[in-house]
């Protein structure tokens, strides 16, 4: 744990790190998502292997409630086949839950368990993390491009490309181009940026609240009673206060992840 | 923002989600769903067949008692008919034998006074003879005055 107000907030936003460059590692983001993803595996396999036509139990009815939910989103958007897009959609929806509710453990105890580990930083939120993001945003993006071809054809899908939104004249060809692909672009850094950039400011505020933890034990230290009552009574108070709204947020986008994907996924799927 | 090979690694990770998911999480728990969404809905459906043919049976129910009422009511009234015709029936017999009865007994007493009258007129005839026989002091030929005698027999009865 660092020792200053200063060394605090960077410590804390510091990943476990290997290597040098771009090619390096963030440990912590790799290690959690992949505990994350396993248990989202877990939780869920169970249920499934134990689906039958049955009268569900409560975990089961709980499970078939979210699968439900999730397919009852793409049924309103995308008119298709559903059997790749709506598993896409559920591990979207809960894999990012699952990654952002990490925001909700104490801001230090993460550091703790990893330090009797002998890790010096450990980030537990990874979807705090532009890689995370990115690398669920891209590979929708590619998912895009694919869905696009299949829909519309090699040939279509050029036409759209080269062809849209000005007209099909040669001399439109490069503005059309450089036009779509800014927007396709725009899909994945606006999906990234936006789940990125909450979780990070999120994350940002418990850390602000956990500085009062320097203020009380620093007016302890002096014997001001008052000032530590404050100080302690302030930090439980704003921090329960922020989890709570932060709950919202957790969900919320989650959610917004995974409809934005469907809607991208179901625009390319449409013919034109 | 530190992007690096992470993201490689974090993209390869969630391929595999994605895929264990498609293959073996998805579609056992849709099938299940979809599965009793079908159980669920014949069931209904079930209940709803099982409501008509109840009312169906009770219309059919109520149907057969109105009828058994109708014909019950028939019986009734053909029973009083027919007691009726019997009862008048059994009069016209008994008036009808009655009649007969009265007509054989004064048949009979015709026959009777008849012959009592004929036996008479011959007892007439047989004294008028005999009387006359007295008289005259010697034998009449009935079968010569038959006539005479005939006539006379008619005379009495006339009286």
């Amino acid at each position: 744990m660092a020792g200053s107000s200063t060394d605090y907030i960077p410590h804390h936003l510091t990943h476990l790190k290997v290597g040098e460059g771009f090619w390096s590692l963030h440990v912590d983001t790799l290690i959690m998502t992949a505990i994350l993803g396993i248990a989202f595996l877990w939780m869920f396999g169970s249920a499934a292997r134990k689906a039958s036509p049955g009268v569900p139990g409560k975990f089961q009815a709980f499970i078939e409630l979210v699968v439900e939910f999730v397919d009852g989103q793409i049924k309103e958007v995308f008119h298709g086949d559903r059997s790749f897009l709506a598993p896409l959609a559920l591990t979207i929806f809960i894999l990012v839950i699952f990654m952002n509710t990490m925001d909700l453990i104490p801001i230090d105890i993460p550091g703790m368990v990893a330090g009797t580990a002998g890790a010096h930083y450990w980030r537990v939120l990874p979807t705090a993390d532009a890689n995370t993001t990115f690398a669920m945003s891209l590979t929708v993006l590619a998912l895009v491009v694919l869905y696009s071809f299949k829909a519309k054809g090699a040939g279509g899908y050029m036409h759209e490309l080269f062809g849209a939104p000005f007209g099909s004249n040669p001399l439109l060809w490069i503005p059309n181009f450089a036009l779509n692909v800014v927007e396709l672009l725009s899909k994945p850094v606006s999906l990234a940026m936006r789940l990125f950039g909450n979780m990070y400011a999120g994350e940002l505020v418990f850390m602000l609240i956990a500085l009062l933890g320097f203020a009380w034990a620093g007016a302890l230290h002096d014997g001001n009673i008052f000032g530590f009552a404050i100080g302690f009574v302030g930090q439980i108070l704003l921090t329960a206060a922020w989890a709570i709204f932060h709950v919202l947020i957790i969900l919320l986008q989650a959610f917004i992840f995974m409809v934005l994907t469907i809607v991208y996924i179901s625009m390319a799927h449409e013919h034109h | 923002m530190d992007i690096n090979a992470t993201l490689i690694g974090q993209v390869l990770g969630f391929l595999i989600l994605v895929w264990f998911t498609w293959k073996f999480i998805w579609p056992p728990l849709l099938g299940a769903i979809e599965e009793r969404q079908k159980k669920i809905a014949d069931g209904l459906a079930a209940a709803d067949r099982g409501q008509k043919d109840l009312e169906d049976a009770k219309a059919k129910a109520g149907d057969i008692v109105r009828e058994a009422r109708e014909k019950a009511v028939q019986v009734v009234d053909q029973a009083s008919k027919r007691s009726g015709e019997l009862i008048d029936e059994a009069k016209h017999t008994a008036v009808a034998e009655g009649e007969r009865l009265v007509a054989a007994a004064r048949a009979e007493v015709a026959t009777e006074s008849a012959r009592a009258r004929d036996g008479l007129r011959r007892e007439v005839a047989a004294l008028a003879v005999a009387g006359t026989e007295r008289l005259l002091g010697r034998e009449v030929d009935a079968r010569a005055h038959a006539e005479l005698l005939e006539q006379l027999a008619a005379e009495i009865e006339r009286r």
